[in-house]
Order: C-alpha cells, then sequence, then structure tokens
C-alpha cells in the first residue's frame, strides 16, 4: 500500500451532504474488472454536462481543483453501498485525502485499506477548512503530527485510530501482519471455537452433499 | 456490573484477541461471495499466493449481474457475463460451492443465506455488500465490508474491528391495515436520519417485533444501513429457531438440540444497559413513501412535496433543492398526485414470499394501469415456485405484470432491468439514490403493497383508499 505522511497544496470543495458511492461511483459502472483506472467514472454523472453553457463544469474539472489531493466533502460523504471502487476511483483520480463531518461507514474503512487518510472533523473546524478550499488556499495535512495547517498559521488537530495511522503511515498491508503475528491466536480459537460451537463447522461430508446437488 | 446485549455476546465469543489501542481481531464463521465484491479479493489472493484458510466458511453465488429473463442456461454477453464467468472460476480454484444462475437454490446473496441455513443465530456473518446487516434478523452479528477486507477473511477468517456502541430501537403498538414493516423502517430513517445510527449496532426490539415473521424482521434489518447502521440485529425466538430447522445447512441431529440450546440464551439480558435508545409507536405509522434522493426524504404518503425554502438549514435546503430537481418535483404537490412509469416488486428488501403474497392480495382481480410497465423479481428461485406453487405468479401476470427469474435486477443499475432517464419508479427496494435505477432514474421507494397500489393508479396512492 502506498505510504502516507504528509500531504500539501490546494484541497477541493464539494460541501454537498449525503454523497452517497452511487454518486460517486455510479452502479452501471460496477461490471468493470479492475481496481486500476477507475478514474474516469469518479463522480461520472456530476462530470458529465448536458448543457455546456448552463452547467457550470464540476469542481474536480476546474482549475486548481483539478490536481486537488484533498477533498473536502459534507456531512455522510461516502454513504450507502459498501463498494471499494468509490475509493478505487478517488485514488485513481489523485485524492489521497478526505475530509469531512461524517462518513459513510463502510468507505470509511476501505479508505484505509487504499492508502486514503479519511478525516472526520467537527463542524466548526470542517467549516473553517471548506473556507480555505473554497478559497483556494493550500492546506498541509501531517499524518505524523495528526493536525491540519492552514495558511495563516492556524492548526486543526485530527485523530486517527492507532493502527490505522500506523499503517498509512508505513505503507503496511494488514493480511500480512495478521498473518505473521496472529495466526497462533487464530488456529487457538478455532480450536477452542469447534468444541463449544461445533456446528459452526461444516464437516465435508455436509458441504460435499451440498456441492453435488449443485449441478 | 450491568448485564450484556445481544451483540456484546456475540461479539465477546468471537474475540480472537485484543490489541493495544483498543480494537479486536474479530472471528468471521460465515462469508457470502457475489461477484461484484470478490473479484479483486480472489486476485489478491493470487498475488500472494494464499490459498482459503477455511473454504468451508464461504457459499459463492451470482446476483447483481444476472439478467432476470430468458437466461435458461447461458450466460449474458460483455461485461456482465464476464465477471459472473469470473466467479464461476474463481470458485472453482479456490474451492468453495458456488450456485448457479439457474440452480433451483439461486437467489440474492440475501434471500439465500438464511435459505440454505447458511445464516445461523450467533454467528458472525460478512459479505462485500453492505445490506448484510439483513442477516441480523436471525440475531446474527452481520455486516458489509469491502473487497479488500473480503480478502482479509478469505486468507485469515478474522478482522480487525472496533467494537460499537449499542443502540436500541423499541418498537411499540400494532400496525394499522395497511402498514408494513417497510413503513416502520422508512418511519425510523426518516426520523433519526440517514447519519442516525453511526458507530452503532442497532438491535430492534418491543412488542411489536414478536408478530413480526422473520420475513418482515429481514426487511427490517436490511434497510438498518440506510440508517447509517453496519448492523441491525433480532434477538432470536421460536420464531427464529422454527424457520432455520430443517435447512440445508443447518445443524442436525444431537448438534441441533446443543445450537438451541446457545440460541435461547443470545438474547439481551434485562438489565443491559444500551448507549442508545429510540422509540417508536408503530400504530401511529402511515404508509411512507420516499420524494428525494436519499432514504431519509421520506413521508407519509399523505403529505405533500416539501418546500426547500422552509427549512431553515442551509446545507439542508440546498439538498433538498438537488434531490427536488432531480426528482422532477415541485414543492407543494400531494405525493398522491405524482405519477409513474414503471413498478419493480423484488430486491433483498422486499423480495421474500410474504412481501409477494402482500402484493398480489392488492393486484387481484385488478389491472395495473395502461402506461406503467411492472415487473415482480421473487428475491430467490425458492421464493419464485413457492410464489408459483401459492398461483401467485397467475395474479401478477393476469394484472400485467411480468413474472421474472430471481436477482438483484432494477434494484441496481448493473443488468438489464433499469429505468430511462427521467422515468419514475414506485420500487420496493432500499436505495433511491441519484441513478441507483438507471441513470437519471427517478425511484420512490415503499412496501409491496404500496408499490402494487401505485401499479394499479398509475401514481403513488395511499393503499389504505383501494377499494376492496
Ligand atoms: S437487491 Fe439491491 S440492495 Fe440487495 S444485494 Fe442486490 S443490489 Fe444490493
Amino acid at each position: 500500500m502506498q505510504k502516507f505522511t504528509k500531504l500539501s497544496g490546494v484541497a477541493a470543495p464539494l460541501p454537498e451532504t449525503n454523497v452517497d458511492t452511487d454518486v460517486i461511483f455510479p452502479a452501471r459502472f460496477l461490471l468493470l474488472p479492475n481496481k486500476t483506472g477507475l478514474g474516469a467514472q469518479l463522480f461520472h454523472e456530476r462530470r458529465m454536462r448536458k448543457d455546456e453553457d448552463e452547467t457550470p463544469p464540476f469542481v474536480l474539472d476546474t482549475p486548481p481543483y483539478d490536481r486537488s489531493e484533498i477533498l473536502v466533502a459534507g456531512r455522510a460523504f461516502g454513504t450507502g453501498s459498501s463498494r471499494e471502487q468509490a475509493v478505487w476511483a478517488l485514488a485513481d483520480f489523485g485524492i489521497r485525502c478526505v475530509i469531512a463531518p461524517s462518513f459513510g461507514e463502510i468507505f470509511f474503512a476501505n479508505c484505509f485499506k487504499n492508502g486514503i487518510l479519511p478525516i472526520v472533523l467537527s463542524e466548526k473546524e470542517h467549516a473553517a477548512v471548506l473556507a480555505e478550499a473554497i478559497a483556494a488556499r493550500p492546506i498541509v495535512v501531517d499524518l505524523e503530527s495528526l493536525a491540519i495547517t492552514l495558511e495563516n498559521g492556524r492548526s486543526i488537530g485530527f485523530e486517527v485510530e492507532a493502527h490505522r495511522r500506523r499503517s498509512l503511515l508505513l505503507g503496511l498491508d494488514e493480511i500480512g501482519s495478521i498473518l505473521i503475528d496472529d495466526a497462533g491466536a487464530i488456529t487457538a480459537f478455532e480450536t477452542r471455537q469447534r468444541e463449544t460451537h461445533p456446528w459452526l463447522f461444516l464437516n465435508q461430508a455436509r458441504l460435499g452433499r451440498f456441492g453435488d446437488e449443485v449441478e | 456490573m450491568s448485564g450484556q446485549t445481544l451483540y456484546d455476546k456475540i461479539w465477546d465469543s468471537h474475540r480472537v484477541r485484543d490489541y493495544d489501542d483498543g480494537t479486536s481481531l474479530l472471528y468471521i464463521d460465515r462469508h457470502l461471495v457475489q461477484e461484484v465484491s470478490s473479484p479483486q479479493a480472489f486476485d489478491g489472493l493470487a498475488e500472494r499466493g494464499v490459498t482459503l484458510r477455511r473454504p468451508d466458511a464461504h457459499v459463492a453465488v451470482a446476483d447483481h449481474a444476472v439478467p432476470t429473463r430468458l437466461r435458461a442456461n447461458h450466460l449474458p454477453r460483455g461485461l456482465a457475463g464476464d465477471q459472473i464467468s469470473r466467479l464461476v472460476r474463481n470458485a472453482r480454484a479456490f474451492g468453495i460451492p458456488y450456485i448457479p444462475m439457474n440452480d433451483r437454490r439461486h437467489g440474492i446473496v440475501h434471500v439465500i443465506g438464511p435459505e440454505l441455513g447458511f445464516t445461523l443465530p450467533g454467528v458472525t456473518l460478512v459479505c462485500g455488500d453492505s445490506h448484510t446487516c439483513t442477516h441480523g434478523a436471525f440475531g446474527a452479528l452481520a455486516f458489509g465490508i469491502g473487497a479488500s477486507e473480503c480478502e482479509t477473511v478469505f486468507a485469515t477468517q478474522t478482522l480487525r474491528q472496533r467494537k460499537q456502541k449499542r443502540m436500541r430501537v423499541t418498537l411499540a403498538g400494532q400496525l394499522g391495515t395497511g402498514v408494513y414493516v417497510k413503513d416502520i423502517i422508512l418511519a425510523l430513517i426518516a426520523k433519526i436520519g440517514t447519519g442516525g445510527g453511526f458507530g452503532h449496532a442497532i438491535e430492534f426490539a418491543g412488542e411489536a417485533i414478536a408478530d413480526l415473521s422473520m420475513e418482515a424482521r429481514m426487511t427490517l434489518c436490511n434497510m438498518s444501513i440506510e440508517a447509517g447502521s453496519r448492523v441491525g440485529m433480532v434477538a432470536p425466538d421460536e420464531k427464529t429457531i422454527a424457520y432455520v430447522k430443517g435447512r440445508p445447512l443447518a445443524p442436525e441431529g444431537d448438534m441441533w438440540t446443543r445450537a438451541v440450546e446457545t440460541w435461547r440464551n443470545l438474547g439481551s439480558d434485562p438489565d443491559a444497559v444500551f448507549d442508545r435508545e429510540v422509540e417508536l409507536d408503530v400504530s401511529q405509522i402511515a404508509p411512507h413513501v420516499s420524494w428525494g434522493t436519499t432514504p431519509e426524504e421520506t413521508l407519509p404518503v399523505t403529505a405533500a412535496v416539501p418546500d426547500p425554502r422552509l427549512e431553515p438549514e442551509p446545507d439542508r435546503r440546498a439538498r433538498m433543492e438537488r434531490s427536488l430537481a432531480y426528482m422532477g418535483l415541485a414543492p407543494g404537490t400531494a405525493l398522491s398526485d405524482v405519477s409513474i412509469d414503471r413498478v419493480f416488486i423484488g430486491s433483498c428488501t422486499n423480495g421474500r414470499i410474504e412481501d409477494l403474497r402482500n402484493a398480489a392480495a392488492i393486484v387481484r382481480g385488478r389491472r395495473i394501469a395502461d402506461h406503467v410497465v411492472g415487473i415482480v423479481v421473487p428475491g430467490s428461485a425458492a421464493v419464485r415456485s413457492e410464489a408459483e406453487a401459492e398461483g401467485l405468479d397467475a395474479v401478477f401476470r393476469a394484472a400485467g405484470f411480468e413474472w421474472r427469474d430471481s436477482g438483484c435486477s432494477m434494484c441496481v443499475a448493473m443488468n438489464d432491468d433499469r429505468l430511462r432517464p427521467g422515468e419514475r419508479c414506485a420500487s420496493t427496494s432500499n436505495r433511491n439514490f441519484e441513478g441507483r435505477q438507471g441513470q437519471g432514474g427517478r425511484t420512490h421507494l415503499m412496501s409491496p403493497a404500496m408499490a402494487a397500489a401505485a401499479a394499479v393508479a398509475g401514481r403513488l396512492t395511499d393503499v389504505r383508499n383501494l377499494d376492496a
């Protein structure tokens, strides 16, 4: 996974609330087979302009925001479906950090698996960062010091769960660490559970029968 | 010390270890695998050269991308077909059972998990799909995960999680005639908002729960995610046990006796403490329909389209304006004056036998309006054959509905069943997001009976007003 330590630059403002994962990555593109190259479908409907004169271009297509690595979003960003494509598309587009007052929970968890830092701020602090984004003033997001610094020097602290911070800082792979550190504990748990809850282990005979019926 | 909740009990019995930052490694008993969220996870395993830790803990089925008509033995062409065949190949390569599209056990993951007895009380169950909370109806700790987490479960049979807060939603009173469990969950979401359950595991409790069938409890838990919670649960009772008994993968013989003993002790202790309590008197609920593009934008069908100018909070006002523009609705219009083009009865929310019975009871002896195209899509092949045995297919066909094969269908624009731009649909699914049912499509969420009534009237209508 790509490491995340510090980012600086102009953040893109998208203050709309309840931007769901169907808006971030429309369902019909879920048939695409890969994780990469999905940036083209990111916010697809919003970026498609019906009427060139009347509809202003989408924020991520408007300089200087077309090169933003930080997105300042509204309440409940990424609510809805669990599709990780929403995160892959953001990553592919170049977004590395999303700042919002709240997030859809599955989206939030998916970000950390893909080197994207989601930051929850109080409504007040969020408003301050949003104002910077709207004014196109650069900000700095520092995961080591857990602070966002505005151009005027103001510093806004944020929290990240310790293990998630560590994984992002070091670019760690969670599966790798579970396999290395916890394999023994998992086996011990399974041995215990086989005693106390034996019905949870579908034996081969049972599954075989089930499998055979499936032609 | 206070007692434990249902959620606490399952959490505790699945903790492999605790980390010093307060998270735990949680053991996962069951994993349902579908075509959309699994390919990248399988690829990841192949890259690592890792096999499944426990192939017996997974069952695979394709539901999102499958066609719901003319599918006798051939896959759709193009990307959808590719996605399905990729699942078939992966299931074979990694040694997990795959249920083909034309198998009698096919269906939407969240419909067939319980039908197969794969879903059991007290288990931890995950799927790369946010509506996995459906299985909480059995007193399981079930939640949706992303594709990366699917890979973690394949490889380790665990997930690193932080325990959520506990929220109890107590449902009091009895539902009125023409009002269904879908109305309860829509009313709850309208009340607490799509962020109302953030960070919480919901347990539904109260006198109204005992009356609800397993199908109804699944509808309730299914939309917990629309209330912002990944987890919605109901404690197992005798109805739960009766539903599970004799299912193909349910425990048998001595194992059954031991399992049932455990299940009877899963319910929250009387002195258990919840972090948040919400109460809802269900006898006061009217049939609900959504008017906007988020499930919280929902009102009783007797109401009118709201006016954003009356909303003081700027964020909310902007959101409402955007929703109304997308939905093509003018403030002040009576909801019952809104004309519709399509009706979709199905999905993991309302594609079960009871849903089809409720809808059929409304359309029996009636015709759907001339300008309306309606489809009924059973959630599984088993639901389909049960409905056919009861003659429900004939009722729907006679009324002018199309009778389809099982799948997600028009709940999600990933297969042939889609709305065209501007088309308006009365839908029994769970999400009214922009483009969810097709680019530019407009979704109104409601119960199966309300969708059936809308089909007959050609517009949104109060099912209680249809003459008997
Ligand atoms: S029916 Fe709809 S909500 Fe349910 S699993 Fe399928 S696409 Fe998801």
